[in-house]
Order: structure tokens, then C-alpha cells, then sequence
């Protein structure tokens, strides 16, 4: 500063006092600052990130918020949010019932992105993963109600992989079917092309982000029809004979008196 | 200081020069300023692709792109490295303003700048005190501030309040509540902290300044022997402590105006009814005596002397 440059003697109390006034100042309006993009990162559940969005997290440090996705968009469906509309501000999104995307094979809009929020890894829309589709009305559907709309169906662009049709007996008619409309989460791109056909005045079949239309299965859980295929025969060798809990006068008395001896003892099998 | 001090601000270079020569800078600042936000308006406007996107990213003519480079700079600390578009068009942006003064940003192409003018303008129509001035290092702090926060968030955090984009994105891509922060901005500076935003508190016009702190492009006051202290230069100025140290320098000492905080505006050329300033570059070695030591004497020291 010119001012320190002058032959005035530092007054040393009123610099500290001015320095930690601004920089009291700058930590009162950082906390706000911090306090609101932090709320900002919680993203609407209808708005739906374009094709290869890094995860919300990513993508909220990787956006500069240029809209050059949108401005490459054909179909107009991405558009950047204005300010107190959900999604942080200037970003793009899209809403599966106004507009869906369209899922074009060249993919435009991740071309587009000057940053990698939109990751140019993606080379096949297919592995889009926007959101789910999850039939949250299995009430209302019209299939559900014995009826064969199928739109949703017929419109998927990944038909018979995304969405299958399931027959199930029909309970109240006693003698027809149903033809359940049914993701399959490993296809859906999230596109929304469904919700935004559905019939119904609101819409029974929605995309979601992924965080709300899956659960997930614990790391350590092993599937023993895969681990058998993998391994190509039984993953345990032999028959493990468990301990049995047999009703009887002893709450504790397995195979032991006063209860009942087991009817059938397994041949070959060690206790 | 003289007589001419108390005319109104810039009468005597409109008697001088005319009243488009008083405002040629002016003028062609409007220019620019409509320039560039008009060439990012024509393309959704009239579907005349010339330039995509806005002032955070764009590509002209399908082939040149530019990037803000303060937001980039927030998205490299939130822990994202960006594609080479977004680096290649950020290092285009600060080679052009290292060269032609950082802060020509916020006078040529700001969106902001017409709105802070603006209440400026009306600020001294309505004879409003100047209010609170915060120092202007504060500005710097901000600077760190947004970096720290953008750092600690993950996030580009200015963007979720920058009122340039805002407001630029709004005018391109559609505004939703965003014009509440450009009349925050506006009512601020009107009433709360004369000349405030641009020139105390504005984030992105420390950037720049730091970005052209060696710019090559610097008005200069080589004719300072000329000055009658009319004063309307300081009183049109922005940042009017940057001029002090070349009109009122010595003959050794530097005519330029060196201080980063100088946004290349002109205005001080415009209202100079003698043409004390003109744009030069830094390394202009035109001699410029300045004025002798009994003009440089203030009036009370003059009338000490007496």
C-alpha cells in the first residue's frame, strides 16, 4: 500500500485493530457464503443433471456455470438455474416432465463442457446414468388398473432392457393379467422420456436421482449363485449340519432330554 | 487548488474540447461495454451464433474459447482440475489483460460497471453523503476470502453471489431473482458507500488489478506541467489515489500511473480541459517536467510563505 510506503511511523494499535476488523468482517460474510453453497448442493429431486455429470459434489466444483451445454442442447432441454430457482445458481439441469432428454448419440452437450464437470469420458449416451425411473404409483398406473396403457414402455429408448413389461395376476378381476411396467435400474439412463409420456395428470412413473431410487446392497454381502458360477461349483464343499432347535420341555436342550430327538439324522455329517 | 475548482465537474473541458471531446472516452467505454454484452445477446436473441455461453465461459466462432480465469482459479482450489478448453481459454483471458491492464475488465467490459456509475451518477445528483469507506485493501481480503471458502466448500463459491455473472447470465440465459443483487449492488453504492462496490469491496476487480499489475497499457500524465488544479480529474476518477503520485510528481519522478488499481477508464483524460493524460505504454520515456516548486505549493502554504 502507498500509504505504508510514507515516513509515518506504523501506529502497530491501529493496524492490528484495522486488520482484525476486516478480517472479522471477511470471516462473518465467509461463513454466510460457506452456509449458503452449502445449502445450494442439495439438489431438488425433479431437477436432473445432464449426461455425464461428475456426482453433485464433483460437479459443483467443476462448474463454471457457462451454459455452453445448454446453448449445444437441440432439444432445449438443459437450461441453467436462475437464482432461487433449486438448483445452485447458473447450472444446468433439466426437468424429466417439461422437457427429457433425448439422448443423443453424439452427445452435444458433454462436448460442450469446457471443464469435465460434463465427464468426456462418456463416449455412449446407454451409460448416462441422469437418474432412475422408478414406478412410485403402483396404484394409480394404468397397468396396475388392468388397463394396456404402456406408453412408458413404448416410448424407453432402451425398451425391453430399461423398462420390461411384468405379468402378474390381476387379484381383483380373478382372471386377468397385468403388465407391471418394471425398471431395470442397470439399463435406465435416467433420460426421462417415460415420465414425461406418462398419461396421468401427474406422472406415475418418475425419475429420480440415484440416491433416492436405490438402495445398496452391503459391500461384504455375496450373491452364492454368482460366487458359484465364478467358482464353478458349490462355493462350500460337503453338507454343514447346523445344531437343531427343537420344541420340548428344555428351552436350551438341543437333541437332549427330555426333548425331542431330531427325526432325521443327516447321513455322512459330523455334529 | 483554484478558482476553477469550484465550476462544476468537467464545464471547462466541454468549453475547451466540445462535448463529445469531453466524453470521447466516455462514450467509447458505453461502446464497449454494450459491445460485449451485445455480442453474447445477438446469438439467442437473433439466433446469430457469433459467441456461446457468457462471461465465465465461451466459445466464439466455434473454435476460440475463453474462460474467467477467477472462477476457473475457484474450481482448481475446489479440488476439480479442468479440461485443457477451460485452461487454454483462461490463460488467453489473462495474457490479454496482463497486457492491457487487468482492471480494463471492470471499466470496458463489467456489466456491473454501468449500474455502479449509474448510482454514482445519482449519488451526487442527490448530494448523499459518502458513507462508509471501507479501506481499499478490503477488496484483497475478499479475494482470499472466496478462495478460502471456495477451497473449504468444494464448490466455485462466488459464483453462488457474483453479481457481474449474475447479472450477465441473467441478461443471456434468463435472470430469476439475480436483478435483487444488482439493485443490492446498486443501492449500496448509492446509499450506503459512495463509489463501494467497485472501488472497495468487488473480489474480481482485485483479481484483475493483481492480473495487470505490469500491464503494458497506462494513461500518463506527461503534460502535468500544464495542470491548473482544477481538480475534476480527481473528482471523475474511481480510484482517484492513483493519480496523486504522476500529476503531482517531480520531473524525475514517474508521469505514468503505475497503481494497479488504475482501470484504464479515460475519464481523467476526458475532463482535463489542458490534456494533462493520455494513453500511453509503461515503458513511454517522453519527458514530462512537472511543475516547478512554487506552483506545486498548496494555497495555505503559499499564503505561510507570503
Amino acid at each position: 500500500m502507498p500509504a505504508a510506503a510514507k515516513a509515518k511511523p506504523i501506529d502497530r494499535r491501529r493496524f492490528l485493530l484495522d486488520a482484525a476488523r476486516v478480517a472479522a468482517g471477511c470471516a462473518v460474510a465467509g461463513t454466510l457464503l460457506g452456509a449458503y453453497a452449502g445449502q445450494a448442493r442439495a439438489l431438488p429431486a425433479e431437477a436432473l443433471r445432464p449426461p455425464g455429470a461428475l456426482p453433485e459434489g464433483d460437479f459443483l466444483a467443476a462448474c463454471i456455470r457457462c451454459g455452453l451445454c445448454v446453448r449445444d442442447c437441440p432439444y432445449d432441454t438443459l437450461t441453467l438455474a436462475e437464482l432461487g430457482e433449486g438448483p445452485a445458481t447458473g447450472t444446468p439441469f433439466f426437468t424429466a416432465r417439461d422437457i427429457p432428454c433425448e439422448m443423443c448419440e453424439d452427445i452435444p452437450c458433454v462436448k460442450a463442457c469446457p471443464t469435465g464437470a460434463l465427464d468426456p469420458a462418456l463416449d455412449d449416451i446407454g451409460d448416462a446414468n441422469m437418474g432412475i425411473a422408478v414406478l412410485v404409483d403402483r396404484e394409480n398406473c394404468l397397468n396396475a388398473l388392468g388397463l394396456r396403457c404402456d406408453v412408458c414402455y413404448r416410448v424407453c429408448p432402451v425398451i425391453d432392457e430399461a423398462i420390461t413389461l411384468e405379468l402378474t395376476h390381476n387379484e381383483r378381476s380373478g382372471h386377468h393379467a397385468m403388465f407391471m411396467p418394471t425398471v431395470h435400474a442397470e439399463y435406465c439412463t435416467g433420460c426421462g422420456k417415460c415420465e414425461k409420456s406418462c398419461v396421468l395428470p401427474e406422472a406415475a412413473i418418475k425419475v429420480l436421482p440415484e440416491r433416492l431410487a436405490r438402495g445398496k446392497l452391503g459391500e461384504h454381502y455375496r450373491l452364492g449363485w454368482e460366487e458359484m458360477q465364478e467358482k464353478g461349483g458349490p462355493v462350500v464343499e460337503g453338507i454343514i449340519d447346523l445344531p437343531d432347535r427343537l420344541p420340548g420341555p428344555g428351552t436350551d436342550n438341543l437333541a437332549a432330554p427330555g426333548g425331542f430327538e431330531p427325526a432325521f439324522k443327516i447321513p455322512g455329517a459330523s455334529e | 487548488m483554484s478558482e476553477k475548482t469550484k465550476l462544476p465537474i468537467g464545464a471547462e473541458a466541454v468549453a475547451t474540447k466540445g462535448w463529445i471531446g469531453a466524453h470521447k472516452w466516455l462514450l467509447l467505454r458505453r461502446l464497449s461495454q454494450a459491445f460485449f454484452l451485445g455480442l453474447f445477446l445477438i446469438g439467442p436473441w437473433f439466433g446469430l451464433w457469433i459467441v456461446k455461453g457468457n462471461l465465465a465461459g465461451s466459445l466464439t466462432l466455434e473454435t476460440l474459447p475463453l474462460t474467467d480465469p477467477l472462477v476457473l482459479l475457484q474450481s482448481i482450489v475446489a479440488r476439480h482440475w479442468p479440461e485443457m478448453t477451460a485452461i487454454l481459454g483462461a490463460l488467453i483471458v489473462l495474457a490479454v489483460y496482463a497486457l492491457i491492464g487487468g482492471r480494463v475488465y471492470c471499466s470496458w467490459v463489467c456489466p456491473i460497471n454501468p449500474v455502479t456509475d449509474g448510482a454514482y451518477w445519482l449519488h451526487n445528483k442527490l448530494g448523499v453523503p459518502k458513507g462508509w469507506q471501507p479501506k481499499k485493501s478490503t477488496r484483497y481480503w475478499l479475494l482470499a476470502m472466496l478462495l478460502i471458502v471456495s477451497a473449504a466448500t468444494g464448490t466455485v463459491a462466488w459464483e453462488f453471489v457474483n453479481p457481474i455473472t449474475m447479472l450477465q447470465r441473467g441478461l443471456v440465459f434468463g435472470m430469476g431473482f439475480g436483478w435483487t443483487l444488482v439493485l443490492g449492488i446498486f443501492l449500496f453504492d448509492l446509499f450506503v458507500s459512495r463509489r463501494g462496490w467497485c472501488s472497495h469491496l468487488c473480489p474480481v476487480g482485485a483479481f484483475y488489478g493483481l492480473v495487470g499489475n505490469k500491464a503494458l497499457l497506462r494513461v500518463s500524465a506527461t503534460n502535468r506541467a500544464a495542470c491548473d488544479d482544477c481538480m475534476d480529474c480527481f473528482a471523475v476518477c474511481p480510484e482517484m489515489h492513483v493519480i496523486t503520485p504522476a500529476l503531482r510528481g517531480k520531473t524525475e519522478d514517474t508521469p505514468l500511473i503505475l497503481s494497479p488499481d488504475c482501470t484504464n477508464c479515460g475519464r481523467c483524460i476526458d475532463v482535463c480541459s489542458v490534456d494533462v493524460f493520455r494513453f500511453t505504454n509503461r515503458f513511454d520515456k517522453a519527458p514530462a517536467p512537472g511543475r516547478d516548486e512554487a506552483a506545486r505549493k498548496s494555497p495555505a502554504q503559499q499564503t505561510r510563505a507570503a
